[in-house]
């Protein structure tokens, strides 16, 4: 579980992440700074690989869930994520800023919606609401 | 149409005036990217300089290179779609947009500007690089 001591995380068990994206630019800064900030994730390229990793087993504490992507976009991975039982903290982060498609990606299971760039900050707020939530749960 | 400095003065002269004096190229080492192509980057950029450490020291031209090999990209399928007359696919023009997260714009005008635009950041952007690694060698000698 993360502490939020003196404006930095401290990380008590090492938290782990997910980043599922098509762009390899948002690929690429998004692990950065979930790297810079302790936090151990790796990259889907797109909602049927995040799917599929979850099925060879594996969990995370937070998943940075884009919405446009090929193959499985992320309000249909996020849907199946859900059916599936995955009670991981889903934040969605896109371009799009239109009322109904951020309501529609939230409908889809979100715990919260972010819009790129995303940033050291914007990741924070969302690990002070899994801190708030007082759990990490599968 | 070849591009140089004297096409867009009012964005690159103060840039072009950091990097070369009297046509050398300056020793001196460059500041903080976003204060050196003015007009073109904006603070958020220094978010990227943040991330740069010593065990990821390149991390800047790295994202840069993976923009510009990108982007190159959407802004042909935006340029394809949006001369596709009278059949233009606005769905997958939209979709398009998006992928290059700029601000949406159905003038073929505008949008050649753009990417003119696009094509002199990218020489700037290769000059800074190229002094940010001068320096580096420099600073060891």
């Amino acid at each position: 579980m993360a502490t939020h001591i003196n404006g930095s995380w401290e990380l008590g068990a090492k938290m782990t992440a997910l980043v599922v994206d098509d762009d390899s630019i948002n690929q690429t800064i998004h692990h950065r700074l979930l790297e810079q900030l302790g936090i151990e994730n790796q990259v889907a390229r797109n909602g049927k690989e995040a799917i599929d990793i979850h099925c060879s087993g594996k969990k995370f504490d937070l998943i940075l869930m884009d919405r446009d992507m090929p193959i499985m976009n992320g309000i249909e991975a996020t849907r199946k994520l859900r059916a599936m039982g995955i009670r991981s903290m889903i934040a969605g982060v896109s371009t799009r800023c239109v009322k109904q498609e951020i309501q529609e990606f939230m409908e889809a299971g979100l715990d919260d919606y972010q819009e790129k760039p995303l940033t050291s900050a914007k990741i924070i707020s969302i690990l002070h609401k899994i801190h708030h939530s007082g759990s990490i749960s599968y | 149409m070849p591009l140089s400095s004297r096409d867009n003065p009012s964005h690159f002269s103060t840039a072009a005036n950091y990097c070369f004096r009297d046509g050398q190229e300056s020793a001196a080492v460059p500041g903080r990217l976003h204060e050196e192509v003015p007009g073109y980057l904006d603070e958020q950029f220094n978010q990227l300089e943040d991330l740069q450490d010593e065990a990821n020291p390149n991390f800047v031209e790295e994202v840069v290179t993976l923009f510009y090999s990108d982007s190159a990209r959407f802004i042909h399928n935006i340029e394809q779609a949006m001369i596709n007359k009278p059949n233009i696919d606005y769905g997958k023009l939209d979709d398009y947009m998006h992928q290059f997260k700029g601000s949406s714009s159905r003038c073929i005008k505008t949008f050649r500007q753009l990417k003119l635009e696009h094509a002199t950041l990218k020489r700037k952007l290769e000059t800074y690089f190229q002094l940010v690694k001068q320096a580096g060698i420099a600073e060891r000698r």
